[in-house]
């Protein structure tokens, strides 16, 4: 066992490292930077990547890649994470399209759409978002109630999408909609990509509890799309909305909290009746669990290279990474308020910029136990995948999507169709 | 980046996995725990000798493989899935790697070579922090040790005392003396029998290349393969309830299809892999005498004892009723998962120093 690159490996990692320290601005006096300084600075980073192929490195060359291999993928972003990218670069606006989308259309788009989009998307002339989730249905996905409708060469999309990450900011939207309602429900789903710009679509931020605006509503009203414009097969969307999902929950495992160092800090300083904090054996219990947990989220990663490098394909196996790292965020956060004592329900602004991994842990876990598959969710395909459970029970999987019962089967009431009038 | 075992440890141990599931280390656990068998299943440690899992980490000079902690870790894994009821920890584990860390030449000649082959079983004895009164002086031991597991089987054991500073040492007494008096104690786990050990003046050595740190370092070590044992036996748990919910009928369907059942099952998984994670660094610790080995040691300690401790509780639940009896094979790994979270110090003292490392490593 070591840590040890390959003589390669070694090579490409200084040749990451070399070209990071040309390329990464630093951030001027530690100042937060406004929004449209953020884009400036990520833009002109990202396409310095694109042109380099770092910006997908297992991407083909064809497509703006560098047709390397997942472990100096994974290699560049040990490296980059050592530089702080994306908080100094504001790169985040782009993720979705760079590691959602773009390997969407990668995987299942045309040659058109590889190449009308994929350059695009890497060099960070084009923002993207997914347009999966809606009011009535998040966990279940393939109950999308938005519609897709056949208009000549294209289609009219009509419905309402949440929870759209950076939609307020985006140029295109991978869509699923409802192609066939009169089939069972992940039979008629298909994926389009959406002009954000284009009429009949609305973006609406949502005001988070951090009174932040991330998220969004996007609303659609016939907004037109090409059918050029489809990915895969009519009515085959589902298969492609895996693929998408597949690629979140790949890089859930990269998300940090709070790190223990900061929690063991200020176990160190804060007190408990008059004693240092740490020298309470429950705030060491916590700290350790901090550890434990963060740090076995690294060595699950130091793993799956491992294997990836012996030549294994990663599967479903990891999906416990988020529900580890999320519900430690949320857990360290609250026990550095506890330490503090009453003083802990002061915010950053009154404690100072030291507070803010705490308060952001507060804030943001709960919202990312719920995104890219809720702890539920990820526990139902850990036990069904990978442990070989039965499936669970579903009322609703064989039955035409528009004569589901909104109340679930037997115990609603007759005729109170999700889908009225198809 | 390599931190997985090499094919060559996988292909070891699948040897071990091998004979352990054609010798039925359970049914040999059942067995001892019935009185049928005493003390230890002897044909599964003559097996073993015959593999060479005795003589892994012992040099080549003294008849061992001259293999490393790694080989040592795939075993205790394989060991603690079968449940086997065999003196590895006490004698390979403790025993055999202080005397080949810590023991003089002539230490080493006389005791190494029949640890290797098993033909010798030797054991430890732990300084106590509850009423411990064990003191060596001019070469004579004197004090009670209680619980000393496989007390009854060993023909040599390692003793740890603490000097006039409270600095623990570790003496080798061979217990083929009038000098030590011993009788079985009863423990939660009868597979793995325990002894009182009493030394009236025995005749006994110090390991003199122990030092002041020698303690902690084998103990370091002791937890990580002690963690590999933990684990192996939470997969087999683990297994256990997987295997009976897919089985198990109720309200008309597998409970296992229940989100209640699956979601229980999820996160023993989650426990043991990320046990399984803190254990691979352990070993990678102890392997490479890394500096990070007290941290490695204490993470791979507590994650194994509260992924083996969770599991067995939990693959009870899961059997329900049948799960409490006697013929069930539930209450072995039960068992095993309190007394494995007990010998080497609890789980409050590891994590202990676990935040005392962590302080270091911040500073």
């Amino acid at each position: 066992m070591d840590f040890d690159d390959t003589p390669e490996e070694a090579e490409f990692r200084a040749e990451v490292r070399a070209w990071l320290t040309q390329n990464v601005e630093p951030r001027p006096n530690g100042s937060v930077l406004d929004l449209d300084a953020r884009f400036v600075r990520a833009r002109r980073f990202l396409a310095a990547k694109a042109a380099k192929g770092y910006a997908a490195i297992t991407w083909p060359k064809e497509f703006g890649g560098l047709g390397g291999t997942e472990i100096q993928h994974i290699i560049f972003l040990q490296e980059q994470a050592k530089v702080d990218v994306p908080t100094m670069h504001g790169s985040d606006f782009f993720s979705v399209g760079i590691n959602l989308c773009g390997g969407t259309i990668l995987k299942c788009g045309t040659d058109e759409q590889r190449h009308r989009f994929l350059p695009r998307i890497l060099r960070a002339e084009e923002i993207w978002c997914q347009l999966f989730s809606e009011p009535s249905g998040g966990s279940d996905l393939a109950a999308v109630r938005t519609r897709a409708v056949r208009d000549g060469e294209d289609w009219l999309i009509t419905g309402q999408k949440v929870w759209t990450t950076y939609g307020q900011f985006s140029d295109f939207g991978l869509c699923l909609a409802r192609t066939d309602p009169a089939v069972p429900k992940h039979r008629g789903l298909t994926m389009f990509i959406v002009d954000m710009r284009s009429p009949g679509v609305e973006v609406r931020p949502i005001r988070q509890m951090s009174d932040e605006a991330e998220f969004n509503e996007v609303f659609l009203d016939n907004a037109r799309v090409s059918d050029r414009f489809r990915i895969g097969a009519v009515n085959d969307g589902w298969k492609v909305a895996l693929t998408t999902l597949g690629h979140e929950r790949s890089t859930a495992a990269t998300l940090t909290f709070i790190e223990w160092q900061h929690v063991l800090k200020i176990a160190q300083q804060a007190k408990i009746n008059s004693q240092p904090a740490i020298e309470d054996g429950r705030i060491r219990e916590k700290v350790a669990e901090c550890w434990f947990n963060s740090f076995g989220v690294r060595l699950m990663a130091f793993r799956s290279q491992t294997a990836l490098a012996r030549g294994a394909v990663p599967g479903p196996e990891e999906s416990w990474a988020k529900i580890i790292i999320t519900g430690q965020g949320q857990r360290s956060a609250i026990a550095a308020m506890d330490m503090l004592g009453a003083l802990g329900s002061l915010t950053a602004e009154e404690l100072g910029d030291s507070w803010n991994p705490v308060e952001e842990g507060w804030y943001w876990a709960p919202a990312f136990r719920i995104a890219g598959g809720t702890d539920e969710i990820l526990r139902n395909i850990l036990a069904e995948r990978v442990l070989g459970l039965p499936p669970d029970i579903r009322v609703d999987r064989d039955i035409p999507f528009n004569k589901i019962n909104t109340y679930g089967g037997s115990h609603g009431q007759p005729g109170d169709a999700v889908w009225k009038g198809l | 980046m390599n931190f997985d075992f090499s094919p060559e440890q996988e292909q070891f141990r699948d040897q071990i996995r091998r004979f352990l599931q054609k010798a039925d280390g359970v049914g040999q656990a059942r067995s001892v725990l019935d009185n049928k068998v005493q003390n230890y299943s002897a044909p599964i440690w003559h097996g073993l000798a015959d593999l060479g899992v005795q003589a892994i980490a012992i040099p080549e000079e003294h008849s061992g493989l001259g293999l490393g902690a790694l080989e040592l870790c795939v075993a205790a894994e394989e060991l603690g899935r079968a449940l086997a009821p065999v003196p590895f920890l006490s004698s390979v584990c403790v025993c055999a790697e202080s005397i080949r860390l810590f023991g003089s030449e002539k230490q080493q000649a006389k005791w190494l070579p029949g640890l290797a082959n098993g033909s010798i079983i030797g054991t430890w004895a732990f300084a106590d922090n509850t009423g411990d009164d064990t003191r060596f002086q001019s070469g004579t031991l004197s004090g009670t040790k209680v619980p000393v597991l496989d007390g009854m089987i060993a023909e040599v054991i390692i003793v740890v005392t603490k000097d006039a500073d409270g600095t623990p040492m570790l003496t080798l007494c061979d217990l083929a003396q009038s000098r030590v008096e011993r009788q079985p104690v009863k423990t939660v786990d009868p597979t793995r029998p325990a002894a009182r050990v009493k030394f009236v003046g025995a005749t006994a050595e110090l390991l003199p290349k122990c030092g002041a740190g020698g303690w902690q370092k084998l103990s370091d070590r002791a937890a990580v393969l002690l963690a590999f044992e933990q684990l192996g036996s939470a997969e087999s748990s683990l297994a256990m309830a997987c295997a009976y919910a897919r089985e198990r009928g109720a309200f008309g369907r597998k409970i296992g299809s229940f989100q209640a059942i699956k979601h229980k099952l999820t996160d023993m998984y989650i426990k043991i892999q990320l046990a399984r994670c803190h254990c691979y660094y352990g070993a990678w610790a102890i392997s490479t005498d890394a500096a990070d080995t007290p941290l490695a040691a204490a993470g791979a300690r507590c994650g194994a004892i509260d992924a083996l401790d969770f599991a067995a509780q939990e693959n009870i639940q899961v059997h329900g009723g049948i799960g409490i009896t006697w013929e069930s094979n539930c209450h072995l790994f039960y068992r095993r998962a309190r007394l494995n979270a007990l010998l080497l110090g609890s789980r409050c003292e590891w994590q202990d120093r676990l935040v005392a490392s962590l302080k270091r490593k911040l500073v």
